[in-house]
Parts: C-alpha cells; sequence; structure tokens
C-alpha cells in the first residue's frame, strides 16, 4: 500500500470551482480559467508514494505546489479527485480525525520556519508533543534528542531569534522529527537560505533519511535541489508534466516545457556512469579498469583521463554493462543532441 | 423645472414625512428598560459601587507617604530604577496637594471603569478576528461608542442608574473601550499566518491555536490596547466629576464654577501625574511579555 496517493486530484480557486473541473477535463487550458479570475493551481494529480521515498515536487512560483502540499494535511480541502493516506481517504475524516491524523502521521516543515518567537528552542522543538498530550518532562527530553540529532546541541535554550537561518530551519526540522511521524512535507524548506548552508541542509537531510526512511514530499522551485535529494520527482505546472527519477527527467525530458529547466542541471553530478556508457559491442573488455554503475559524471573524469583503456561499467554483481570513454561522456552531456544520437542512448527501465 | 422638483419634492416628500422619531424612540426605550430591567441596573449599580468604595477604601488604608514608596516600588519593579525614581518624585507632588485623597478615589475609578472594559474588549476583540461579520457589525457601534458625545448618553445612564460614581464609570466603561476591542482585533490579525498554519499543521485545535500561538503573539498590541483604555478612561474624569462622580472631576468641574484657578491647577496636575504613572506603568508591563522581550533580542 503506498504512503500517499493521488487520484484526480483538482484543486481550483474561485467561483465556480466545480463547473471549472468539468472544463478542464475537456481540455480548456489553465489560462483561459484565469482569464475568468479562476486558478486552476493543482489539474489532475495522479501519482503514488510508497514508504520511505523523497518525493520532489518541482515548479515554478504559482505551479500549485504549496497547494498540493497542503492538501496532503488537509489544510485545504480538494476540489475533486481523492487523496488517500496509508489507504485512508482523507475526505472522508471528520475535522478531528483529519487534526489527530496529522498529530499521529503527518508534520511539516515550513519554507519560513514559522517558529514561535517567544519560545526556546526546546519549546519550539516539543511544541508537536506539546499537543499531542506528552508530559512537560517526557517531551522536553525527546524534543533534546531530536535538537541533537540536527546538530543544534548546546542552544537548546536561544530563542529562534538568536539563531541563523539555517540554524532556525534545523529548528523547524528538529520540530517535524520530534513529533515523529512517518510522513514529512517540506514546502520549500531549505528555499530562505544560503546557496552553502542550503546544501549542507540537503546533505543533513540526506543523511537523516538514510537512518529514519521517512516517507517526504519535498517542494522545491530549484532543479538542482530536486535532483540532488529526490528519489523521483514532478515536475508540475498546474498538471504533473513529467514524474521519473532524476535520470530519466535529465535524458529524456516530456516535453519544451520539462527541457528548458533541465538545461540549466548541472548534469554531471546527476548522471551517473550507466548513463554516459556506449555498448561494449565486440572489444575484448577483460583488461578494461571497472567502475560501478551508479558512480556520478563527475567523478570519472579522473578514471577516464589517467586510463588508455575505456572504463568498464559494472552492476553489482561485476556484470559488464558498458563501456565509458571521453567521447561517451562528452555525447551525453552536449544539452542539444541530434535525434541520430538519440538512438544510442540506453533506454531507461 | 427645478422649481417644479422642489415643489414636488416639498409636497410628496419633505412635508409628508413625520418629525425626527430616533430620539423619542430612545426616550421611550430607556424609560421602559428603567421599569422592565430595574433588578438588572440595580445589581450593576450595588456591584460597580462595591468595587470601587472597597478599592478606593484600600487606596486610602495606608498613609500616603508609603503609598507614594508603594507606587515608586511599582514603576521600580515594571521598568527600571530610573523610572521608579521619577514616579516616585511625581506622586510625591500629588501627595502634597491637597487632594490626595480625591486623587486615589480617581484611580480607583478608573483601575474598575479600565478592567471592566478590557474585559469585555478581548473577548471583543478575539470574536471580530475570528467573524469577519462580527468586525464588520462591531466596527461602527465602536465609532459610535467613541464618537458620541459623552453628555449625550451620561443622561440615560444617569437615570438608569443613580447619580454617584456608578454612570461615570459606566460612561468611562463605553468611551474607554473601543479601542480595547480594536488593538486585540489587530494584534490577533497581525499575527503571522505561517506560525498559525504551523500549529494546525501539527493538529493543534482551534481554541489551542488561540490560546498557544494567537494570544501570546498578539499580547504586545494587546497591552498597547490597555493602555489606551486607560489613558481614555482618565480623560473622562471631569465628566464622570460632573454627574457625582467625586474624586479629582469633582474638584476641577467645582473650581470650574468658582473659578478657583489654584485648585483647579492642583487637581489638574494630579491628574497629569497619575496619567503619566499609569502609562509608563503599563507600557513597562508590554515591554516585559515575552514576544516583546524576544523582539529585543531580535535586534
Ligand atoms: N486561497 C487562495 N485563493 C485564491 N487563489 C489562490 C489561493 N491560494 C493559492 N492561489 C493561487 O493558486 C496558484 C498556486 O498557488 P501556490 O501557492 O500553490 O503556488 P506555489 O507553486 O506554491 O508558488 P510559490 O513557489 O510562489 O510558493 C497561484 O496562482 C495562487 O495565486
Ligand atoms: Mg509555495
Amino acid at each position: 500500500m503506498p504512503a500517499i496517493e493521488v487520484e484526480s486530484l483538482y484543486k481550483v480557486f474561485g467561483k465556480g470551482a466545480k463547473g471549472a473541473v468539468a472544463q478542464l477535463k475537456a481540455g480548456v487550458p489553465r489560462d483561459e480559467l484565469n482569464a475568468r479570475n479562476v486558478t486552476a493551481a493543482v489539474i489532475d494529480h495522479d501519482w503514488a508514494i510508497e514508504a520511505g521515498e523523497i518525493f520532489v515536487v518541482m515548479g515554478l512560483s504559482g505551479s500549485g505546489k504549496s497547494t498540493l502540499i497542503r492538501m496532503l494535511n488537509g489544510l485545504i480541502r480538494p476540489t475533486a479527485g481523492t487523496i488517500r493516506i496509508d489507504g485512508v481517504e482523507l475526505g472522508s475524516l471528520s475535522k478531528r480525525e483529519i487534526r489527530r491524523l496529522r498529530r499521529e502521521k503527518i508534520s511539516m516543515v515550513f519554507q519560513h520556519f514559522a517558529l514561535l518567537p517567544h519560545r526556546s528552542v526546546v519549546e519550539n522543538v516539543a511544541f508537536g508533543l506539546e499537543i499531542k498530550g506528552l508530559n512537560k518532562t517526557e517531551r522536553l527530553e525527546r524534543a533534546r534528542e531530536a535538537v541533537q540529532l540536527v546538530g543544534l546541541a548546546g542552544h537548546e535554550d536561544k530563542l529562534p531569534a538568536q539563531l541563523s537561518g539555517g540554524m532556525r530551519q534545523r529548528v523547524g526540522l528538529a520540530r517535524a522529527l520530534a513529533a515523529d511521524t512517518e510522513i514529512l512535507l517540506m514546502d520549500e524548506a531549505f528555499s530562505a537560505l544560503d546557496p552553502l548552508i542550503r546544501q549542507e541542509m540537503q546533505d543533513q537531510l540526506l543523511e537523516l533519511q538514510a537512518t529514519l526512511g521517512k516517507t517526504i514530499v519535498f517542494i522545491t522551485h530549484d532543479l538542482n535541489e530536486a535532483m540532488r535529494i529526490g528519489d523521483r520527482i514532478a515536475i508540475c505546472d498546474g498538471r504533473v508534466k513529467q514524474l521519473g527519477t532524476a535520470e530519466e527527467i535529465l535524458m529524456h525530458p516530456a516535453d519544451e516545457y520539462v527541457a528548458e529547466f533541465t538545461a540549466d542541471v548541472d548534469r554531471t553530478r546527476v548522471l551517473t556512469a550507466e548513463a554516459v556508457m556506449e555498448p561494449c559491442g565486440s572489444r575484448d573488455t577483460s583488461a578494461f579498469p571497472t567502475v560501478e554503475c551508479d558512480v556520478p559524471v563527475n567523478e570519472l573524469y579522473e578514471p577516464v583521463l589517467s586510463s588508455k583503456a575505456p572504463l568498464l561499467v559494472v552492476d553489482d554483481n561485476a556484470d559488464p554493462l558498458g563501456v565509458v570513454t571521453p567521447r561517451s561522456i562528452i555525447k551525453s552531456l552536449a544539452p542539444e543532441r541530434e535525434s541520430g544520437d538519440a538512438e544510442q542512448e540506453p533506454q531507461p527501465a | 423645472m427645478i422649481e417644479y422638483l422642489r415643489n414636488w419634492f416639498w409636497t410628496y416628500v419633505w412635508k409628508p414625512l413625520p418629525d425626527m422619531p430616533f430620539g423619542d424612540w430612545m426616550e421611550t426605550f430607556i424609560r421602559w428598560a428603567r421599569e422592565a430591567w430595574s433588578a438588572g441596573f440595580d445589581a450593576v449599580d450595588a456591584g460597580l459601587e462595591f468595587l470601587y468604595t472597597h478599592l478606593a477604601d484600600g487606596l486610602l488604608w495606608l498613609p500616603s507617604g508609603v503609598m507614594v514608596l508603594l507606587f515608586a516600588a511599582a514603576a521600580w519593579a515594571a521598568k527600571g530604577w530610573k523610572l521608579g525614581v521619577g514616579i516616585g518624585l511625581g506622586m510625591f507632588v500629588v501627595a502634597w496637594t491637597p487632594y490626595w485623597e480625591e486623587t486615589m478615589q480617581t484611580l480607583a475609578m478608573v483601575l474598575v471603569a479600565a478592567a471592566i472594559a478590557i474585559a469585555l474588549a478581548i473577548p471583543l476583540g478575539i470574536a471580530a478576528a475570528e467573524s469577519r461579520a462580527f468586525s464588520a457589525v462591531a466596527r461602527p457601534v465602536l465609532d459610535f461608542m467613541q464618537t458620541l458625545p459623552a453628555f449625550v448618553y451620561l443622561i440615560p445612564v444617569v437615570m438608569l442608574f443613580s447619580v454617584g460614581v456608578v454612570p461615570g464609570i459606566i460612561a468611562t466603561i463605553i468611551f474607554a473601550m473601543p479601542p480595547g476591542v480594536r488593538l486585540t482585533e489587530l494584534g490577533l490579525r497581525q499575527v503571522d499566518g505561517e506560525v498559525v498554519e504551523a500549529g494546525q499543521a501539527f493538529g493543534a485545535s482551534p481554541a489551542r491555536i488561540l490560546v498557544r500561538i494567537k494570544l501570546p503573539l498578539a499580547l504586545p498590541t494587546i497591552m498597547a490596547g490597555l493602555n489606551q483604555v486607560i489613558m481614555l478612561a482618565l480623560s473622562m474624569v471631569v465628566i464622570a466629576g460632573l454627574v457625582g462622580g467625586g474624586g479629582l472631576g469633582a474638584v476641577i468641574s467645582g473650581s470650574l464654577g468658582r473659578l478657583d484657578i489654584a485648585a483647579g491647577f492642583n487637581a489638574g496636575l494630579a491628574v497629569v501625574l497619575l496619567a503619566i504613572l499609569l502609562d509608563r506603568v503599563t507600557q513597562g508591563l508590554s515591554d516585559r511579555t515575552p514576544v516583546a522581550r524576544a523582539a529585543r533580542l531580535a535586534r
């Protein structure tokens, strides 16, 4: 059973929302509705997230990302369609039951941190536990653990105003982690941070995820960030334009819209040896040095240049998959490729 | 043509119109209410009288010298030693005038009126912040309360309650309450939407969000409302004195009749010093709210 599942999900703001859904289903474009002061924020979303996955929703400003994530924990009601959390349909729950679901299953990290300015770091982190009804000693103890987990030990008794942006967002993350829910919603959680701290936070999130194994819905308008942390990425503009792994989106953009985004992405960090290899052909590969198939391209330059022979790409069982040469790398990285070359690209599974 | 229209308007609209009846309606209503709800008014009358007399007696229980020191200590605790010294000196000047007793009576009246006004204003402000409809209805009513000349409602209030300190307190509550409601509403509406959303996202109930998030964050603004309420209440002392409220108001209105410049000035000075005391102490308290303290740290 998927952790989160949405089915033909729509959210339309403005008068006559229901009618607008019918029109959207009939193929009326989103812009035409805008002219009538009706905003279609989320159109026909249809996907499922497995437990333990990091699912990234990426899109420009106004593409309905926040609307989507707020529907997932019931802060906004969908205009049409269904959302199931662990198989339970959100629409069938009363307000009370939704509040319980939020306390027990879903927590959220906010773009501007949304901390209580008059409460210390631990008291902020303990907020979710306070609502759950834990007694003071227990919730403070668990809050302290969460504060340590995000690397803020020693700052427990400071006020948010005394912290830097990156530290404040760690408090926001700790608050969500302390609530100990299976699902974590993160709405542009790192967008307000400067690039270095942002990268640090991304690394920390991945590190935490490796041990905690939460189900994470992560929203961003930055495709580099999406590709760095996402197991799968949905590129949205009202509708889902493309849904797939970072590599699938880079190698096979579904349309012009997606292709435009991918032009800015640092491919060498996302693409792996498997994506830039070419078939072994009739070569005798026994003497070639080997690389694992999931090594990113930017770690291949050194071995490729220092080896006279091509590199042999092998999978987990050491079976050969293909070979990497300087030529194959350059060919895969070139942003505009002739249609003739496309035939040689490995097809995604 | 214009002539014709004017004649038409005169004969068909203006002349048949009866005399403006709103004033009569009000009078009938007040007379009726006095009969119908006399028990209620008597109870309110007795209650306010009780609060006022006991508070005034309490303030006059200790000799003025000790009270001056107590006021100075309160100011010190609320803000710091500088204010403590300033207030001590101010209160000493008040004790020096022949009107210490009247000043304490006025203080008691202001405190009772302001406490009741703020106790009514906060729930009304919460309702106005939560409901746009309530806010839309409350706004003109508050405008009315604040701008209607006090003498206008003093007449019915004196009819409903006996002459004395109570009509003064009631008129003061009516006049001083609006900023309490307004600033409570404003403070609650200004609370960062994302923080409220955080409360919702963690599954807090609306009541809990109000008590744990919105009210603490709005507290500095609500305290500013309390400050305004107290200042407006003080500005009503003379009018309260006119209807038998006693205190400094009676001294001032009396000196007005006798053209007694000295007495009027002394009593006026006491009012000003009392205002400064109450203003600084409430401001000091609002600087001590947790949110205001956190905001200072951010700078
Ligand atoms: N409560 C609302 N009432 C009317 N329109 C709304 C409402 N909330 C959002 N919208 C509209 O829906 C669209 C999508 O908004 P949303 O906040 O989901 O975008 P977003 O992808 O999160 O953008 P950003 O990157 O700027 O946060 C926008 O055009 C917005 O104006
Ligand atoms: Mg958004």
